[in-house]
């Protein structure tokens, strides 16, 4: 019995980071209607950028995040302002086919620059320690404060998006854009906004995938995967939901991983698949207008 | 003292319909213009190309001596043209206050807590204080009209553009909206009035000018042009194609 809550408190805090994936796709769909398939990708260039700061700086990866984020923000604003805007319109597939290539530009500058070698980022103790909160039932400090940030990273984009002006751009914006221009707003810079959050939370979650367990250039789309399941698993629109979508896709696949080692992804894209099918709208939907 | 706003020799067409025809409009600071015209005469176009949304194939906009005519419509609104929809446009899934904010803060550039009072304000005007807190999408026709005007006059407009507030509503319902538009017009606003309920047009405006084909074909005091020849002409039915 303990042997399962133990599993399934895995699963819970792993599906913290796969919130963190979701968190910053749903962001981008919900403003701009864009679907970002390098968004996998810019996971693991955050990861690289802070393997880059750690090594040449001597920074611990959670620090790094003082860099990381701000970085990764920056190359969102340009990205958004030079590239994808000019794919944005009514139709949905230039982007797509945009960031498709980019994903696959980010995939081979890496194996270039990096080679193809697996990379962990190195967090020292913080790794292995571990607590025990009932008897029998065990947490890692590092799982669990990845869990805690992303909890707060939700918490924190949800609060942006209600309480700040920023928040209430991406509303508008995402609501009407053409209205939106017409009350001032500048859509580009709101766009490039929400690209730049969006690759903020990207930095984070590459961080703690990164001090978590081995990557190399190639593990993007798998990433852009658990994002999208965790994502359409909790219901577009919702960041709670995302968060609960991740949640759930972790769960599933630790206890897949617990029954046969094999089933770990399998056990994820079935729940997600079964979800799908019952409940196209996702679990926890925003109220549509 | 240049025009607030002009139109000169704008001309639009989509695929083979033309909605602007060389169009050339003036219009003073302080000044309300009715403009009626049939059901795709190219009215609704003409604000469209005012206030950026709509490109014209041809011709100029000048916003108080400036070309504007290549300007975003973000940066027109910040120079004060606002427009209204004839089918309300509200942020359906933000509050009523949120809609106002948005549009008070951002065409004004102006930071949200800076706002807040005004937008109270406004919303005490166009009475819709009692759902400030109302998610806009539930909202009935009449308010949503009422927040359309709220958003435009919100972003601090020197020139109004309505695109038929009166339709849809009751003889009651458009008394107070008429009420109110005078009293923004009575604070030196220019306005300008797309109708088809035309005694509101005539209660308001000091000019009346008739578009059809994409043309202007009437234009001047608003009781001589509603009893013209052209309108008669369009309005009984002669000319069938409109």
């Amino acid at each position: 019995m303990t042997e399962w809550l133990n599993v399934i408190l895995q699963g819970v805090l792993i599906g913290g980071l796969y919130a963190m994936f979701a968190a910053g796709l749903s962001l981008i769909f919900g403003v701009m209607r864009l679907v970002n398939i390098a968004h996998g990708d810019l996971i693991v260039l955050a990861a690289y950028v802070a393997l880059m700061v750690t090594q040449t700086l001597g920074l611990d990866p959670l620090t790094s995040l003082l860099l990381v984020v701000p970085a990764m923000a920056i190359i969102g604003y340009a990205l958004q302002r030079l590239l994808l805007n000019r794919t944005l319109g009514d139709d949905l597939l230039p982007p797509l086919l945009v960031t498709f290539g980019l994903s696959i530009i980010i995939q081979n500058g890496l194996l270039e620059l990096f080679t193809a070698d697996s990379r962990k980022l190195q967090a020292g103790a913080v790794e292995t320690m571990t607590y025990q909160i009932g008897t029998g039932i065990w947490v890692g400090l590092l799982p669990f404060i990845q869990f805690a940030v992303a909890v707060a990273v939700i918490a924190a984009l949800q609060m942006l998006f209600y309480r700040t002006a920023l928040g209430r751009a991406f509303r508008a914006t995402s609501d009407d854009q053409s209205v939106a221009q017409l009350m001032g707003l500048d859509t580009r810079h709101v766009f490039a906004m929400a690209m730049a959050l969006s690759l903020a939370v990207v930095a984070i979650a590459g961080v703690f995938l990164a001090v978590r367990s081995n990557f190399d250039p190639a593990i993007g789309p798998a990433r852009l995967i658990f994002g999208f399941e965790a994502v359409i698993i909790g219901g577009l629109g919702s960041m709670w939901g995302t968060l609960a979508g991740g949640v759930i896709l972790g769960v599933s696949q630790a206890i897949g991983a617990q029954i046969d080692p094999g089933w770990q992804l399998l056990a994820g894209h079935i729940v997600f698949l079964v979800i799908l099918a019952v409940r196209p709208q996702g679990l926890f939907p925003k109220v549509s207008g | 003292m240049a025009p607030i706003l002009a139109l000169e020799n704008i001309s639009k067409r989509f695929g083979a319909v033309v909605v602007a025809d060389g169009i050339d409009l003036s219009l003073n600071e302080g000044e309300a213009l009715g403009i009626i015209g049939p059901n795709g005469a190219g009215k609704t176009t003409l604000f469209g190309i005012a206030t950026g949304t709509v490109t014209p194939d041809a011709g100029r906009v000048l916003f108080d001596g400036k070309d504007i005519t290549r300007l975003a419509p973000e940066g027109r609104c910040r120079l004060g043209l606002a427009r209204s929809f004839q089918i309300p446009q509200p942020f359906s899934g933000m509050t009523v206050f949120e809609n106002v904010v948005v549009a008070a803060a951002f065409g004004n550039n102006e930071r949200e807590a800076a706002v807040y009072d005004r937008c109270a304000d406004l919303l005490e005007r166009c009475a819709l204080a009692a759902k400030a807190n109302k998610r806009a999408g539930g909202l009935t026709l009449l308010d949503r009209k009422r927040l359309e005007l709220a958003r435009a006059l919100a972003t601090k407009p020197r020139v109004l553009l309505l695109d038929e507030v009166a339709g849809g509503l009751t003889e009651h319902e458009c008394a107070t909206l008429i009420a109110l538009i005078k009293d923004v017009r009575a604070e030196g606003v220019t306005i300008v009035w797309i109708e088809h309920v035309v005694h509101a047009l005539l209660a308001t405006v000091d000019r009346l000018a008739v578009l059809h084909g994409g043309k202007f074909i009437a234009s001047g005091d608003p009781h001589k042009v509603i009893r013209s020849a052209e309108v008669a002409e369009i309005y009984m039915g002669i000319d069938a194609d409109a």
